[in-house]
C-alpha cells in the first residue's frame, strides 16, 4: 500500500525568450531555491534530487544532470535524471513521488528545466536523419496533420482553436511568471497571425522559453508539520505507446485515454469535469485543448470544442472546469519543465497559492503532460484534502 | 524471406552552434581570461576552487567571493597525446594536464606544450602561455609549457569592457550510421525503383518503410510485399516555413500518404496541384526522378502528383481489408 504524500514547496522561474544572466546551472538553481523557501526548508532537509528536461540537443550539454550536481545539492545524496520527451516534467514529478510514496525517501527536491534559447528548439526536434528525405518541419509540422483530421471528425467550427489560443493568454495575462503577456490578444489577432503550418497559426503554438520548475515532495509526516498548505497527491499515472503502428489512432490515442482512466480510478473521479475544480493540461498547439478534453473525459468523443466554444475552459468567462489558467503551455515553454509546470499549478490551484489566475476554492486539480509523438503521458490528481 | 541486403552507412553529421549564457561566476572567469589573468573562487571550507564553480560542491552554497591565482603552477598528474585529433588543441603531440596553479586548491585541467612525454613529469612546474590575441574563452590559455621556457610577450591587449555573458559553442558529432537490415532491403529495392514493404505475420498490416518488425505485435517482419505507386492522402499540412539546406519553397504541402496495400503513411510532398485543393482520401501517385538519379533514398521520388481517381473514404484509409485493395 502506497504511503501519503504531497507538494510541500513549489518554485519557478520567470519564462522568457532568454535569460542571458544566468547559466544552466543558475537558472536551475533559481527554481530550486524559490521551491526550498516556499517549503522553508534548506538543502540538508532534502534526501534525493530527481531531475528531467528534455532532449540535450536543446542545449548541447550531454548528460547536464552530472554538471548540476553542485546547483542542486547532490553531494552525498542520491540523484537521478529521468528523460520522456515533452511530458518529460510530469513524469519526473511522478519519479519522484513514487519514491516517497514507496518509503525509500522521506522529502525529495524535484527540478526541471530547458533552456531553449541556447539553440534552436524547433529543428533540434527537427534534423535531418540518414536515409530519410528531411521533410519534418518541427513539433507543428507532425502535429497540425493530425489536428487536421480532429477538424474533420469533429465537424469543429474553424476558430475553436483560436479561442483557445485567446483564452490561455488571456489566462496568461493573469501570472506574472508566464513569458507572453498578451492582456489584449483578440480572436482577430490570432486569425490574422501568419499562418505556420496549416491549419494551425503562429498565435496557436507555444512559445520557446527559458525556465525551470521545482518542487518539494515530503511524506505525510513531513507534509503534516509544513508550514504551508500540502498538496496531497491522490492519483499518479504514466502511459506510453509507439509513435509508429498500423492502426494506431492519433488523434484520440489510447495510452492517453488509459493514463486518464487509471489515475481518475486512484483519486476516486467518476465524472472529471464535475469531480475536479480546474486542470493544467499539456496544450502546445491550441486544437489539443479539444482534441485532449476528450481523451481525457471531460467530453464526449467530438464534443470538445462545445465545452471549450462556451467558455467552459475559461476561468475569465466563469467557467466551469477553467483548463490552464496559468496561461499553459501556450504562454510559457521550456519544454522539460512544462509538464512539471503543469503538475506545479495544478498543486498551486489546491493549495490556495495560485495568486491573480487563482480558481475560487479549488480543492481537487488534474496536472497533465505529454511527449514524443503524443505517445508518453503523465498525469496527476491534487487535491487539499487528502482523502 | 527476404534476401540478405548489402550493408548500408552513411555519416551524419548532428550539431550546433549553441548560444550559452554563462553566469556570473563563469563569465567573471572568462573575463578574466581576456585580460590574461586567472581567478579562482573561495569554497565554504576556504579552500580555492580553480576553474570558479558557481555552487559549492560540498556544501551547495552559491559562491562570489573571487580570488587572484597565478599563471602558473605545478602539474599533479598527465596523459601524453602521441597522435592528436582534429579536435585537440594543438597539432603536435602533447600531454593533458591537471595543473594546480600557485594560489588555488584544485587542479585545472588544460594542455601542456612540453615537445616530447619524456619532458613531462609530475610535479613538475608549469607557466600558461597566454595567445597573442584574446577573446574571453578557455582557449586564450594556448597552452602551458615548462616554466623555464622563454616566451614572446608580443600581447595585443583585447580593449573590450563589457563583461562576458554567453559564448558560442559549437558541438558538431559526426556518427556513421548504419541502417538495419530491413531499411537496407528497402532502400536497395528503391534504388531500383520499386515500393517494397514488409507484411506483419501475426496482424497483416503492411509496414513501408518497413522497420523489421511491427510496433503493435511486437514481432519481426519478414514478409515482403511490393506496393505501387499510388497512394491516399491520410492527412497533411500545408507549411508555410522553409526547411533549412532544403530548396523547397513554401507554402508546401507535406502529406501523410498510405500507398495502396500498405498500412501506415509515411511523409511526402505533394505537387502539381493548388494547395487549397488538397484533401483527406485524395488519391495521389509517386512522381520518380529520372532513372540515373536514383539512389538509395526515398528521394528518389521527387513528390507525389494528384491522379483522377474517386476519393477514398476516410474509414477506408490504411485500414486492412479482406481480399486487399
Amino acid at each position: 500500500m502506497a504511503q501519503l504524500a504531497a507538494v510541500v514547496g513549489v518554485g519557478q522561474t520567470k519564462y522568457k525568450t532568454k535569460r542571458g544572466d544566468v547559466s544552466i546551472a543558475g537558472l536551475v538553481r533559481e527554481a530550486a531555491q524559490n521551491a526550498l523557501n516556499d517549503a522553508q526548508l534548506t538543502w540538508d532537509d532534502i534526501d534525493a534530487v530527481i531531475l528531467g528536461k528534455a532532449p540535450d540537443m536543446f542545449e548541447g550539454v550531454i548528460m547536464p544532470e552530472l554538471y548540476l550536481t553542485d546547483a542542486l545539492g547532490c553531494n552525498g545524496k542520491p540523484m537521478l535524471r529521468v528523460h520522456t520527451a515533452g511530458s518529460v516534467g510530469g513524469s519526473t514529478a511522478i519519479v519522484a513521488a513514487s519514491y516517497v510514496q514507496s518509503g525509500v525517501f522521506k522529502r525529495i527536491l524535484t527540478v526541471s528545466f530547458e533552456k531553449q534559447s541556447e539553440s534552436n528548439a524547433m529543428w533540434a526536434l527537427s534534423n535531418p536523419q540518414p536515409f530519410s528525405p528531411h521533410l519534418n518541419a518541427g513539433a507543428g509540422g507532425y502535429f497540425a496533420p493530425i489536428i487536421r483530421e480532429y477538424m474533420r471528425r469533429s465537424n469543429a467550427p474553424y476558430d475553436a482553436g483560436i479561442k483557445v489560443a485567446v483564452k490561455d493568454r488571456l489566462h496568461g495575462a493573469k501570472n506574472p511568471l508566464a513569458h507572453l503577456q498578451l492582456p489584449e490578444i483578440t480572436m482577430k489577432e490570432v486569425e490574422d497571425s501568419p499562418m505556420l503550418w496549416e491549419p494551425l497559426r503562429f498565435l496557436e503554438a507555444c512559445p520557446s522559453s527559458d525556465g525551470a520548475c521545482a518542487m518539494v515532495i515530503a511524506n505525510e509526516d513531513l507534509a503534516e508539520q509544513s508550514p504551508g498548505k500540502p498538496a496531497w497527491i491522490r492519483g499518479a499515472a504514466m502511459r506510453s505507446e509507439p509513435t509508429m503502428y498500423a492502426g494506431r489512432e492519433q488523434v484520440n490515442p489510447q495510452a492517453g485515454r488509459d493514463c486518464a482512466k487509471d489515475v481518475y480510478k486512484q483519486a476516486g473521479i467518476d465524472n472529471p469535469r464535475k469531480d475536479l475544480d480546474c486542470a493544467e493540461v499539456y496544450v502546445p498547439f491550441s486544437w489539443y485543448e479539444p482534441m485532449w478534453l476528450e481523451n481525457l473525459g471531460f467530453a464526449e468523443e467530438g464534443k470538445g470544442w462545445e465545452l471549450t466554444m462556451s467558455g467552459a475552459t475559461s476561468l475569465l468567462e466563469g467557467g466551469d472546469i477553467p483548463w490552464n489558467c496559468s496561461g499553459g503551455v501556450l504562454s510559457s515553454n521550456p519544454i522539460g519543465a512544462s509538464g512539471m509546470i503543469r503538475f506545479a499549478e495544478a498543486a498551486q490551484q489546491v493549495r490556495g497559492e495560485a495568486g491573480d489566475h487563482q480558481v475560487d476554492g479549488a480543492k481537487t486539480a488534474l496536472g497533465h503532460a505529454y511527449g514524443g509523438g503524443a505517445q508518453f503521458y503523465s498525469m496527476w490528481v491534487v487535491s487539499s484534502e487528502k482523502h | 524471406m527476404s534476401s540478405s541486403a548489402e550493408i548500408l552507412s552513411q555519416a551524419f553529421t548532428l550539431g550546433y552552434t549553441y548560444t550559452r549564457s554563462t553566469g556570473p561566476i563563469v563569465g567573471q572567469f572568462l573575463t578574466a581570461l581576456r585580460d590574461r589573468k586567472m581567478v579562482g573562487i573561495k569554497g565554504s571550507d576556504g579552500k580555492v576552487l580553480m576553474p570558479p564553480v558557481e555552487f559549492d560542491p560540498v556544501s551547495a552554497q552559491a559562491l562570489s567571493e573571487f580570488v587572484d591565482v597565478a599563471d602558473c603552477g605545478v602539474v599533479q598528474t598527465w596523459s601524453w597525446v602521441s597522435e592528436p585529433r582534429k579536435a585537440h588543441p594543438s597539432d603536435k603531440p602533447f600531454a593533458w594536464a591537471l595543473i594546480k596553479l600557485d594560489g588555488a586548491d584544485t587542479p585545472m585541467l588544460h594542455w601542456v606544450d612540453a615537445g616530447d612525454a619524456a619532458q613531462m613529469s609530475t610535479g613538475m612546474r608549469v607557466k600558461a602561455r597566454w595567445a597573442e590575441k584574446t577573446q574571453g574563452l578557455i582557449s586564450d590559455i594556448n597552452g602551458f609549457v615548462p616554466e623555464a621556457t622563454t616566451l614572446s610577450e608580443d600581447y595585443q591587449t583585447n580593449e573590450a569592457e563589457e563583461p562576458i555573458t554567453g559564448i558560442d559553442s559549437p558541438s558538431y558529432l559526426t556518427y556513421n550510421f548504419t541502417a538495419g537490415g530491413a531499411t537496407a532491403r528497402y532502400l536497395a529495392e528503391l534504388k531500383k525503383g520499386k515500393l517494397v514493404g514488409q507484411r506483419c505475420p501475426s496482424c497483416e498490416n503492411v509496414y513501408i518503410p518497413p522497420r523489421g518488425s511491427c510496433a503493435a505485435c511486437g514481432v519481426a517482419t519478414t514478409d515482403e510485399v511490393e506496393l505501387t505507386n499510388k497512394a491516399t492522402v491520410e492527412s497533411f499540412t500545408i507549411v508555410y516555413i522553409p526547411i533549412p539546406n532544403n530548396p523547397i519553397k513554401p507554402p508546401y504541402v507535406i502529406a501523410n500518404l498510405v500507398l495502396d496495400g500498405a498500412n501506415i503513411s509515411f511523409l511526402h510532398l505533394l505537387s502539381e496541384c493548388k494547395n487549397e485543393d488538397v484533401r483527406i482520401g485524395m488519391r495521389v501517385e509517386a512522381v520518380w526522378k529520372p532513372e540515373e538519379e536514383w539512389g538509395y533514398a526515398m528521394e528518389n521520388i521527387q513528390y507525389f502528383k494528384p491522379i483522377d481517381e474517386p476519393d477514398v473514404p476516410v474509414e477506408e484509409i490504411g485500414k486492412l481489408k479482406k481480399g486487399g485493395r
